[in-house]
């Protein structure tokens, strides 16, 4: 029986009087992969906020690693979604990815040789390794995009939180980065939220339709028809029938 | 003027104001630009008018005024933007305003004639006396011990404050801190360029040096060589041509400023053809 790593009851999320996130429950097991999806304003960004601790829950129980959220962030890894950043801040990308260390330090201590390799190795994960030295303004959206993952890498998370990492490179980049999100789950348990709904049935364990409320849950599987996915988008999608097997067919919803 | 650097305490006394001064300068003006907080930097300068008021009323050293003042302005903008759902410029404005209000009245009720008032406005690096060269020491040394302290806190909080939270790090208490470390920045600079023209100095040199910097180490020495620079140039061109000390290291700042900018964009744009 593995671990339970994240657990909700009937989490609700309310901002300035609109109801954002519903009676939402579910929980999130090691070494499972997961992957959010919905229409924008669905909720899947404040789900993630929710569970790093930076937005509290107006009702319901959350709990990360057993304990209240924020409370164990040097066991999670967090790859915001970052379309503007500031291209002339001088940071190279080595000092970028050594931030990921922050969590596993107080206050007094500066990085030390042990944190640099974690952040090398890091770097050598997400193959940046030659780009180290390069200043983090001039890497590429692809570049970028990995950079960050490196930076929630560095600390060694047991489970990896991605806001939409995929949404502003190219296709090649998309299975680059993909490619590095499958290897990666064989050591910790991933959170992905995307609107890739194609792509990531290849890899995933579960795939979450949110909007408001958890709609489906499951593998939409071809005996339901997808219904789940189609409640989730108020619009036509394509649907991949998602199998146990990891296999997953296109059928194109009218 | 090497020889009347000796012959004269004062203009010795001027110069090692301007390399105390481009020490904190170059340090906090670069977190100013890196985080881009100009504008609370200059709230934060112009409530410290209050705090030289206080001085006058009181019959105290003005720049000891002024610590409580802007310590005071910078944890009140910090906390009400942060805390109180204020807009930040908002927040500045007021500041800014009242800050100055109070001064002129404090300075009104004072009895007799304010001396000296205008260079505490526009500065004057001239009349600094030895005990204020101290002063300015110290809080460079306060200023550059805690930057090195908390260095991966404050480079977390400029880059990506978002992410630095989600890792534990305290970040309104930081930004707090990181405030009035510009709070007394601001005290060592109304020395030199006076509560008016703090904020060019607080990121002109830093903004030049961001163009040369690979890490946020670099832009620090570099603004504070830069900083250096504008500040003995200026002394010397406002000595021989006999010009206010304080404007004239801002002009040469701001010709520097506008000089880089223009080339930069020159260059772009024949690259661009």
């Amino acid at each position: 029986m593995t671990r339970e790593i994240l657990c909700c009851e009937r989490l609700s999320v309310e901002l300035g009087g609109v109801r954002i996130l519903h009676d939402l429950s579910f929980s999130v097991r090691e070494g499972e992969f997961i992957a959010i999806v919905g229409p924008n304003g669905g909720g899947k960004t404040t789900l993630l906020r929710v569970i790093l601790g930076l937005q509290k829950p107006s009702g319901g129980s959350i709990r990360v690693f057993g304990a209240e959220p924020g409370h164990t962030v040097a066991r999670i890894g967090y790859v915001p979604q970052r379309l503007f950043f500031d291209r002339d801040f001088p940071l190279s990308v080595r000092d970028a990815v050594l931030m990921g260390r922050i969590a596993l330090k107080t206050p007094f201590q500066h990085y030390n040789r042990q944190d640099r390799e974690a952040a090398d190795e890091a770097l050598e994960t997400v193959g940046l390794d030659a780009l180290g030295s390069r200043r983090i303004g001039a890497l590429s959206g692809g570049e970028f995009q990995r950079a960050l993952i490196a930076r929630a890498l560095a600390g060694n998370p047991e489970l990896l939180l991605l806001d939409e990492p995929t949404a502003s490179v190219d296709p090649g980049m998309k299975t680059t980065i993909y490619d590095l999100l499958d290897q990666l789950k064989t050591s910790m348990t991933i959170l992905l939220v995307t609107h890739d709904t194609g792509t990531v049935s290849r890899f995933v364990s579960r795939v979450f339709c949110l909007n408001c409320s958890m709609v489906h849950r499951e593998p939409p599987s071809a005996a339901s028809g997808g219904a789940g996915i189609e409640q989730a988008y108020p619009y036509p999608v394509d649907l991949l029938v998602h199998h146990a097997a990891g296999k997953a067919d296109v059928t194109n919803q009218p | 003027m090497p020889e009347e650097l000796f012959a004269f305490g004062f203009l010795r006394n001027a110069v090692l104001a301007s390399l105390l001064a481009s020490i904190a300068c170059g340090i906090i003006g670069s977190y100013v630009v890196v985080k881009k907080i100009g504008f609370i930097s200059g709230g934060i300068a112009h409530t410290a008018f209050g705090g030289i008021g206080l001085g006058y009323y009181l019959g105290i050293n003005p720049l000891l005024g002024i610590i409580p003042f802007s310590l005071g302005a910078a944890i009140a903008i910090g906390l009400l933007s942060r805390k109180a759902r204020v807009a930040e410029d908002t927040a500045i404005g007021a500041f800014w305003a009242v800050g100055m209000a109070s001064g002129v009245i404090l300075i009104g009720l004072t009895p007799g004639y304010a001396p000296n008032l205008f260079s505490y406005l526009f500065g004057n690096i001239l009349t600094v006396p030895e005990s204020d060269l101290w002063l300015i020491a110290l809080l460079d040394l306060i200023i550059g011990a805690t930057t090195w302290m908390f260095s991966k806190e404050f480079l977390a909080l400029s880059f990506d404050e978002e992410y630095a939270e989600v890792s534990g790090v305290r970040t309104t208490l930081f930004y707090l801190l990181l405030l009035c470390l510009i709070a007394l920045t601001v005290v060592i600079l109304v020395r030199v360029v006076g509560i008016v023209l703090v904020i060019a100095l607080l990121t002109i040199p830093a903004s030049i040096a961001r163009v040369f910097s690979r890490s946020l180490g670099a832009m620090m020495l570099i603004a504070s060589g830069i900083s250096a620079l504008f500040s003995l140039a200026g002394l010397w061109l406002s000595w021989q041509l006999d010009l206010a000390s304080g404007a004239t290291i801002i002009i040469l700042a701001g010709l520097a400023f506008l000089l880089l900018h223009t080339v930069r964009l020159a260059v772009s744009f024949l690259r661009a053809r």
